[in-house]
């Protein structure tokens, strides 16, 4: 058969769209949904926390024992390779924008509860070059120890010192596991994660529980309701660094006036 | 060709060198080892299909661990219609595969491979 260059070109013409057939088939003949996040699991809450400096009790550290006895964070007994879920800091560390010369005796000392803050706009998430840290629809700073490759972006952006590095495994540094929390391994970030496996059966974050001084109220900011909600509303409170723009989602309340 | 003796010598050498390996797990009956991975016999029904499950459970897993950490999705469901918590501790080695040294580590060491799930995830052994 003798096909000539106008030919040729026809056939290679129909041949090319023939190779689209397929794809463009399985597009209009799909019968499955795009996969998305269904309105149930989406959540409708905006979670916060008020630490209450009154009643929380120097010494005391129930909430610090149930949220790393819980969530296996490991021990290594030296301040270099802490690893900090949450822990306490000197109130003039915690706010040294608040704090002068003249602050009263008692609060300069004073420790204060820490925490990742969960920021609204939150840095650390920003800068992790694989997703490894992202915000989720309920506010939640999250984790994905799976995905982190250990770059520690995150721990240089935080400007709270929320994140911690595991610079060796941290199996034989944890006093008892609790098999229903991984542990992490050498090389991996890890943070507060407002208790979201505990959330998710429907349970307050550990801390907040463990609390026995009303210390830590745990709420849902998007419900006017909401203990936290009103605490806010009815109270002088403090952020750590707001200037930063960060918008934390711990908010400290000095004294309750509420229910003075 | 010169030197013959030797070369061929030298080549045969090298060979039952080289098969030394064959040889050693043949003779020491290894090769007819067959991993064995021991289930709980008063369970009888996995998430899937047995022959779903022997090709296809570490993209089961991977999954499970996505919706799971990404989308907080927790529960998954199966093709015959139930609903499972998206846990291999929890669900899968809770009750029907209570060792991984009799069930996971059979075939993984068999092949060679160290899937890096116990480096976090407690098997409770």
């Amino acid at each position: 058969m003798e096909v000539d260059r106008r030919g040729f070109i026809k056939i290679a013409g129909l041949v090319v769209a023939g190779l689209a057939i397929p794809p463009v088939f399985n597009v209009f003949s799909s019968t499955e949904m795009p996969k998305t996040l269904d309105s149930e699991t989406l959540a409708e809450a905006k979670w916060a926390m008020v630490v209450k400096l009154e009643n929380c009790k120097d010494g005391c550290t129930d909430c610090i024992d149930a949220c790393h006895s819980i969530h296996n964070v490991p021990d290594f007994g030296n301040p270099k390779d802490e690893i900090k879920w949450i822990w306490t800091d000197p109130y003039e560390h915690v706010f040294p924008e608040q704090q002068s010369e003249f602050t009263e005796e008692s609060l300069k000392e004073k420790p204060v509860l820490v925490l990742c803050n969960h920021c609204d706009n939150a840095p650390c998430t920003r800068v992790c070059p694989v997703k490894a840290t992202w915000k989720r629809e309920d506010g939640i700073v999250m984790m994905d120890f799976h995905r982190c490759i250990g770059c520690r972006f995150c721990m240089s952006a935080c400007p709270y010192g929320s994140r911690s590095f595991n610079w060796r495994d941290p199996r034989e540094y944890i006093k008892e596991t609790n098999p229903d929390f991984p542990t992490r391994t050498k090389g991996v970030v890890e943070k507060c994660n407002f208790c979201a496996e505990r959330l998710r059966d429907g349970l307050i974050p550990a801390c907040v529980e463990a609390c026995k001084d009303n210390s830590l109220v745990f709420g849902n900011l998007e419900d006017p309701n909401s203990e936290v909600s009103k605490l806010i509303a009815a109270n002088y409170t403090l952020r750590r660094h707001s200037g930063l723009g960060t918008e934390p989602k711990v908010y400290y309340l000095r004294q309750d006036s509420t229910h003075a | 060709m010169y030197d013959a003796g030797k070369i061929i010598t030298g080549i045969v050498i090298f060979l039952i060198l080289m098969t030394v390996p064959i040889w050693y797990v043949v003779a020491t009956g290894q090769a007819s080892y067959v991993p064995d991975p021991k289930v709980n016999p008063d369970e009888t029904q996995c998430v899937e299909s047995t022959d779903y499950m022997i090709k296809n459970h570490m993209v089961l897993l991977d999954e499970w661990k996505t919706s799971c950490v990404r989308d907080g999705i927790c529960t998954w469901v199966a093709s015959d219609g139930e609903t499972y918590n998206t846990s291999l501790a929890g669900t899968c080695l809770s009750s029907c595969h209570p060792s991984k040294a009799e069930f996971c580590d059979q075939c993984h060491s068999y092949v060679g491979i160290k899937p890096y799930c116990w480096n976090c995830h407690i098997s409770g052994e």
